[in-house]
């Protein structure tokens, strides 16, 4: 095995492009998702209604280096969720590429995709849903195996599902169970298998210990750390909590309504946060070390994606918002300590730094 | 005398496989005014805990032994329409997902003039005047218009807010809030406990704040009770019990939360996961999983001794074979649960 991933490493390092640079593991750029949401056409031609369309990823950029971890982090309905599907091919995108190590994928067709899919998996968010419970584990994770032909005969296949489960700390002899008969994190290492059973070098992971209890979570995040330094592998990373995306990641993408507004190294962005939203949603984590700092709870909700607010997305609930962000849809800028930001306010330089968010006098309303 | 007192509350659930034991003798008391968090994994009981508390323990689960006692009266054997009486007038409830617990066909307005009217003999007209006051109170906005609004037009939070408002309605002794906000989103989440912390200090009222959420409970709590496998392991001021944990499992359970700012490569873990309740271990229940298990962990039951500022359940802390409070505590801080996987795997 060590082997095997030694070799990989080796003619992964080799891939540079023609100015001999690394090329990236994944490359997205102006990835669009647009969902048509709009009430059926003959409603919509009695009501007078007009289409309405649902703006789920709203032409977003990033990189992701590779062995890198990359965090993506977002209220429900920010569109990372979408991204990940985006990403390994569950959608289609409206618009903008998806390379990976230097080859658009977006567009592939079936057959095209085929190989391209072996080595990009993807761990969901619920383990009870996620592996189907008629199936023994052994024929769970041995299915990659098949269907790539990863392994020549039932001996092979059976010596193979029993490596990857004592890769995830489990045994051989659990392959022969049912799903039900363990537990959440159990099935979640299941699940882990199941993804490295196609030797992938890159692993999209949506809320992987969202349904997790805290020592079990724990478990899974060292678990992933330590894959992660034996196979090289690569990990987008998408969750709703910030201090396990602080925990594991390289690099951190914050995404709002769609857009991602603030993209930087985990540390600067938790250190020296510049968007106001990635400020607010920093403000929002309880604090465990019981400082007992009085936190502004932050006045509003996410609007609602199909009638974004104009200009900035934030700007109805940020406290330095002027005209400009309410016209002008702001671009992302990079700041130099390879922080990339979305924001009008960070680049004419009006938003003080500063860890948190100051109260400001609240408008009416808004509580 | 604290509004409410629990004693030795047993929890079962008879199945065809035999009786299962979901709350195993516990006791805890809650003061006026006090928010006691109630913290644990799936499965520790928290939920039983304080479905027991309000009488809403879905058949076939029954206290089996033990009482409950709300200012100084026993309600745990209250015939069914007295407990509905009391339910609502003095405990309110809040639970985890805000569109499970209002009807999703009446009005958000008829919904609070019901409860209201139920527990007191106001006019319909009051009774409207109240519900708005109670929304504008949980801060919704314009609630002379939202009143008559039904659930699905409000946002999670803001639903939260409704369900919140429903179990202040006859301003109750007790709010039993079970995980009230683990569905939402966490800036609304702060919102919800900044809400939370505003009404008791306001109203006086007493909260048993159930949740899996550290972090919820070191923001909002006066006193915490870390529950596993249905009992208390230790229970004590919330900064005691946080910042100075004396049972290997809350010890545990902290590092394992990851946090921002303390760098670590390896969260600290521990082994294996909360036992079945068909087969919850004999003597202390988290010895397979401790690593400072001695004999005694595995035949005898600890209960909850005091150890400084808090109650523990744990033979470290019994002062038998000389050993000192100070060192049992050195010797859970210093050993990460790790040691044992180690111990295990070489």
């Amino acid at each position: 095995m060590a082997e095997v991933v030694a070799k990989k490493r080796e003619a992964r390092a080799k891939i540079r492009d023609a100015g001999g640079h690394e090329v990236a593991m994944l490359k997205v750029q102006g990835l669009k998702r647009y969902f048509d949401v709009s009430a059926p056409w003959l409603n919509r031609v009695i009501e007078r209604q007009p289409k309405q369309i649902l703006r789920a990823v709203d032409g977003i950029d990033f990189e992701i280096g590779q062995g890198e971890t990359f965090g993506l982090v977002g209220e429900s309905g920010c569109g990372k969720s979408t991204v990940a599907r985006l990403i390994v091919g569950l959608y289609g995108p409206t618009e903008g590429s998806i390379e990976l190590e230097g080859r658009d994928i977006a567009g592939l067709s079936r057959q095209e995709m085929a190989p391209m899919r072996r080595r990009l998996q993807m761990i969901f968010q619920d383990p009870y849903a996620s592996l189907n419970p008629r199936w023994r584990v052994r024929d769970i994770i041995a299915e990659p195996i098949r269907a790539f032909g990863l392994a020549d005969g039932q001996a092979a296949i059976d010596a193979r599902v029993g490596e990857l489960l004592e890769t995830v700390k489990l045994t051989a002899r659990d392959g022969e169970k049912y799903p039900h008969e363990f537990s959440g994190g159990q099935r979640q290492r299941i699940s882990i298998a199941r993804a490295l059973a196609s030797e992938p070098e890159f692993l999209v992971c949506d809320e992987p210990t969202s349904a997790l209890d805290v020592s079990v979570q724990a478990q899974i995040l060292n678990l992933m750390k330590d894959l992660q330094r034996e196979f090289g592998l690569t990990y987008l990373f998408i969750s709703h909590n910030l201090a396990v995306v602080y925990h594991i990641s390289d690099r951190v993408g914050v995404m709002y309504l769609g857009k991602l507004v603030e993209v930087a190294p985990a540390k600067t962005l938790f250190t020296t946060p510049r968007h106001p939203y990635t400020r607010l949603l920093l403000d929002t984590i309880p604090d465990l070390d019981m400082t007992g700092r009085e936190r502004m709870p932050v006045a509003g909700e996410v609007p609602n994606p199909i009638t974004p607010p104009p200009g900035c997305t934030f700007h109805p609930r940020c406290p330095f918002a002027n005209e400009r962000c309410r016209t002008e849809i702001p671009k992302a800028r990079p700041l130099g300590d390879g922080a990339i930001v979305a924001c009008h306010g960070i680049e004419e330089g009006r938003i003080p730094d500063g860890a948190l968010l100051e109260p400001p006098a609240k408008p009416e309303g808004l509580a | 005398m604290p509004l409410l007192e629990v004693e030795n509350l047993v929890v079962e659930f008879p199945t065809r496989r035999g009786t299962l034991t979901a709350v195993n003798d516990i006791s805890l008391h809650i003061d006026e005014g006090e928010v006691l968090g109630v913290v644990g994994e799936s499965g520790a009981g928290k939920s039983m805990t304080g479905a027991a508390i309000i009488g809403l323990l879905e058949p076939p689960g029954r206290v089996a032994s033990g009482k409950i006692v709300l200012e100084g009266e026993r309600i745990d054997n209250l015939p069914y329409e007295k407990m509905r009486r009391i339910r609502g007038k003095k405990i309110g409830a809040i639970f985890q997902d805000p569109l499970t617990s209002l009807n999703p066909l009446y009005s958000v307005g008829r919904q609070l003039v019901e409860t209201i009217q139920t527990h007191t003999d106001m006019t319909p007209t009051q009774a409207r005047e109240r519900a708005i006051d109670l929304l504008r109170e949980v801060g919704i906005p314009a609630p002379e218009r939202r009143i008559d609004q039904y659930p699905h037009q409000f946002s999670g939070g803001m639903r939260q807010r409704v369900v919140i408002a429903l179990a202040l309605c006859v301003n109750p002794r007790l709010i039993i809030a079970d995980e009230p906000t683990t569905a939402l989103d966490v800036s609304i989440q702060a919102q919800i406990i900044a809400l939370l912390k505003r009404l008791c200090r306001e109203h006086g009222t007493a909260v048993m704040l159930v949740t899996h959420d550290m972090g919820v409970i070191a923001e909002t709590a006066d006193r915490v009770a870390v529950m596993y496998a249905g009992r208390i392991a230790e229970i004590g001021p919330v900064r005691e019990v946080i910042k100075n944990a004396k049972h290997p499992y809350t010890h545990g359970l902290m590092g394992s939360i990851p946090s921002i700012g303390h760098d670590n490569e390896r969260l600290e873990q521990i082994p294996g996961a909360m036992p079945r309740l068909t087969d919850i271990p004999q003597g202390c229940a988290f010895n397979p999983r401790c690593p400072h298990t001695f004999d005694k962990c595995r035949t005898v039951r600890p209960d909850l001794l005091p150890v400084e500022d808090s109650w523990t359940a744990c033979w470290l802390y019994d002062g038998e074979d000389g050993r000192s409070i100070e060192a049992s505590k050195k010797l859970v801080a210093e050993t990460k649960a790790d040691a044992l996987l180690e111990k295990n795997d070489g």
